[in-house]
């Protein structure tokens, strides 16, 4: 996508979003392109650590619980503020664990960091399931407020709330990606030792994109419960997150912004329409398989496919002409 | 307070024997064959399901049941690894896709069998569950009484005497030392005429053959559902790494400390917190001795 197309595309999705929220009034269309959107926030934060810097993060759903648990938090202490607050706080809060988890686990490799961030996971829903404050281990009810502002339903606030959380996660995404950092992550990616050499500060760049990461992860988690409005450990911290979270970045491409936009629109249409037509479990039975197909099949993801066409097109054209 | 003290350990190393049995396979291939078999813990509860099914319908011992499925659960390994190699390691990009490869695969496994047996938790029938051997009806322990589940006890000794004939494979046959040959060096097995890409396999086949026996043992111990595997992965994980990659006898001691570790902060503080206990020792390991406490180096 060419520099000057890029922000007249974002601020059009922003205005159809609006638009969208003003025409249509089935409520279950909402519903979908909620949870597309939040699977496509995900996919991105993955990307971002796993795609664009190559450390795997099985912890996902700990950073997504922990945006969710800021909002419980918040909703008990303060007694029920403006969900925007919350989305507000939370990615601080998620990002500073991510900073903290990036700073004491980063220097292991590969694998020894994927189990780590499992562990991390794993341990913060151990801490969760002890808090009685937010509800422990019997999970936590929110009422969703009555009144809701320039909307006809909460929603539809819901919606155009998770669709500007989407393009501030693409924006930031394609920024890390094309600057300066992304070409330093790029390096820390294809050889770590190599671009240390060379003086890319890989600490810094790396501390960046598990703070983002943990950040954008954290938003996603922000309006869960006023989405579900009923918030359990179980199924804030479930290891589906973590695998939705790998599996969107996969199939769309991990190399670039732009591939877990694809994967997560592809994957969570898919999803909504097995969900609603066939059946849960079949729904996650395709998940991972596609996962595994892309996996085995297309490394390089949708993307990666695209590309390969864009190439076998070229070098058709050279050969006629 | 003693007595509570000294249950506690004796329950958690029988815990920990069990574990060992689940962590067994993946040390061969996570330590050996620098293979990151995340879906491990999802062959182990593929093996408690086929021992319940045979249990259920022919009234076999579920660790009898186990055992006459080690060939095919071998020959299902030696399959798995043939895939993986033609896919990834081939290709030189198994550490990122690899790993995600396995995580799909756990959960794939895990979605066919809520498919099919549904999300009701399963257990199997055997003479011995539900009985308890007293050590006080054996040895004199004055106002202490100590007592051995033999759902417990069982599991425990078929675990040590599987990690015992792996130790004694690895290290006596000629194909065991191949595979510790493999995992040290490659290029170099090769030059001696071996196919490192056959004895990989052949070591592949034998983790996910301990997975059945693991299973049964599983099964025996507690009711399975298909998701109770997740609860096992970090756990596993953390014995291997903690028994320094690859040795058989430093992840058996691993696993034994791991739950005596679970079993005491479960009776003194709270069962909620035990699982964070294998975390939290995984943690500090990495942090600290990310050789583990028992590797080299």
């Amino acid at each position: 996508m060419k520099l000057n197309k890029f922000w007249p595309i974002i601020a059009a999705l922003f205005l159809v979003g609006i638009a969208f929220t003003m025409v249509v009034d089935n409520e279950y269309y909402f519903y979908a392109a909620y949870a597309v959107m939040q699977l496509m926030i995900m996919g991105i934060a993955w990307n971002i650590l796993g795609g664009f810097t190559g450390y795997v993060n099985f912890g996902s759903g700990g950073f997504f619980a922990v945006g969710a648990y800021t909002t419980v938090f918040l909703h008990r202490a303060f007694d029920a503020p403006p969900l925007l607050i919350a989305v507000l706080v939370a990615p601080i809060v998620s990002g500073l664990i991510g900073l903290g988890v990036g700073y004491f686990t980063l220097r292991l490799k590969g694998v020894y960091f994927a189990i780590a961030t499992l562990a991390v996971a794993i341990i913060l829903e151990t801490i969760v399931v002890n808090w009685e404050y937010v509800g422990g281990a019997g999970g936590y009810y929110l009422l969703i407020p009555e009144d809701v502002v320039f909307f006809d339903s909460y929603i539809e606030w819901l919606f155009v709330l998770i669709l500007a959380i989407t393009l501030i996660a693409i924006i930031v995404s394609r920024y890390l990606n094309s600057s300066k950092i992304g070409q330093g992550l790029a390096a820390i990616r294809d050889d770590e030792l190599a671009a240390e050499c060379m003086g890319v500060p890989t600490l810094k760049l790396k501390l960046i994109s598990t703070t983002v990461m943990g950040g954008l992860m954290g938003a996603a988690g922000a309006p869960f419960p006023y989405f579900i409005t009923f918030v359990e450990p179980a199924s804030a911290f479930n290891l589906l997150v973590a695998v939705m979270a790998i599996a969107v970045p996969m199939i769309g491409g991990t190399a670039s912004w732009i591939g877990p936009v694809i994967g997560g629109l592809l994957l969570g249409t898919i999803q909504e329409t097995v969900t609603v037509n066939i059946s849960s479990e079949l729904n996650l039975l395709i998940v991972g398989v596609v996962l595994v197909g892309f996996i085995s099949l297309a490394p390089q993801g949708i993307t990666g496919l695209y590309q390969d066409f864009i190439h076998f097109i070229r070098k058709r054209r050279k050969g006629n002409g | 307070m003693t007595e509570l003290f000294i249950n506690a350990v004796v329950s958690g190393l029988l815990l920990g024997g069990f574990y060992a049995a689940v962590a067994l396979g993946l040390s061969i291939v996570f330590g050996r064959l620098d293979i990151v078999n995340i879906a491990h813990p999802a062959f182990v509860i593929i093996g408690s399901y086929v021992t319940f099914y045979v249990n259920e319908n022919f009234g076999l011992d579920p660790i009898v049941a186990s055992f006459l499925f080690l060939p095919l659960f071998f020959l299902f390994g030696i399959g798995m690894y043939r895939f993986y190699y033609v896919c990834f390691e081939r290709t030189g990009q198994e550490s990122l896709t690899g790993l995600a490869y396995f995580f799909g695969i756990m959960f794939i496994i895990e979605v066919l069998l809520i498919l099919v047996y549904g999300v009701d938790y399963r257990n199997v029938q055997a003479p011995y569950i539900g009985e308890t051997l007293w050590i006080n009806d054996w040895v004199p322990l004055g106002n202490f009484k100590v007592s051995l589940p033999y759902r417990m006890l069982v599991p425990f000794i078929v675990a040590s005497a599987v990690t015992g004939g792996v130790y004694l494979y690895l290290s006596k046959t000629f194909m065991g030392r191949a595979i510790l040959a493999v995992s040290q060096d490659r290029i170099a097995l090769q030059l001696m005429g071996a196919d490192p890409i056959k004895v990989k396999q052949w070591a592949f086949g034998i983790a996910i053959a301990t997975a059945a026996i693991a299973g049964a043992l599983l099964i025996v111990i507690h009711p399975v559902e298909p998701s109770v595997g997740r609860l096992y992965i970090g756990r596993v994980f953390a014995i291997v790494i903690l028994g320094g990659m690859g040795s058989v006898s430093g992840t058996f001691f691993a696993a034994l400390m791991i739950g005596i570790a679970e079993t005491l902060i479960s009776t003194f503080i709270g069962p909620s917190w035990a699982p964070a206990a294998a975390y939290g020792i995984l943690l500090v390991t990495l942090a600290v001795r990310p050789q583990g406490l028992f590797g080299r180096g």
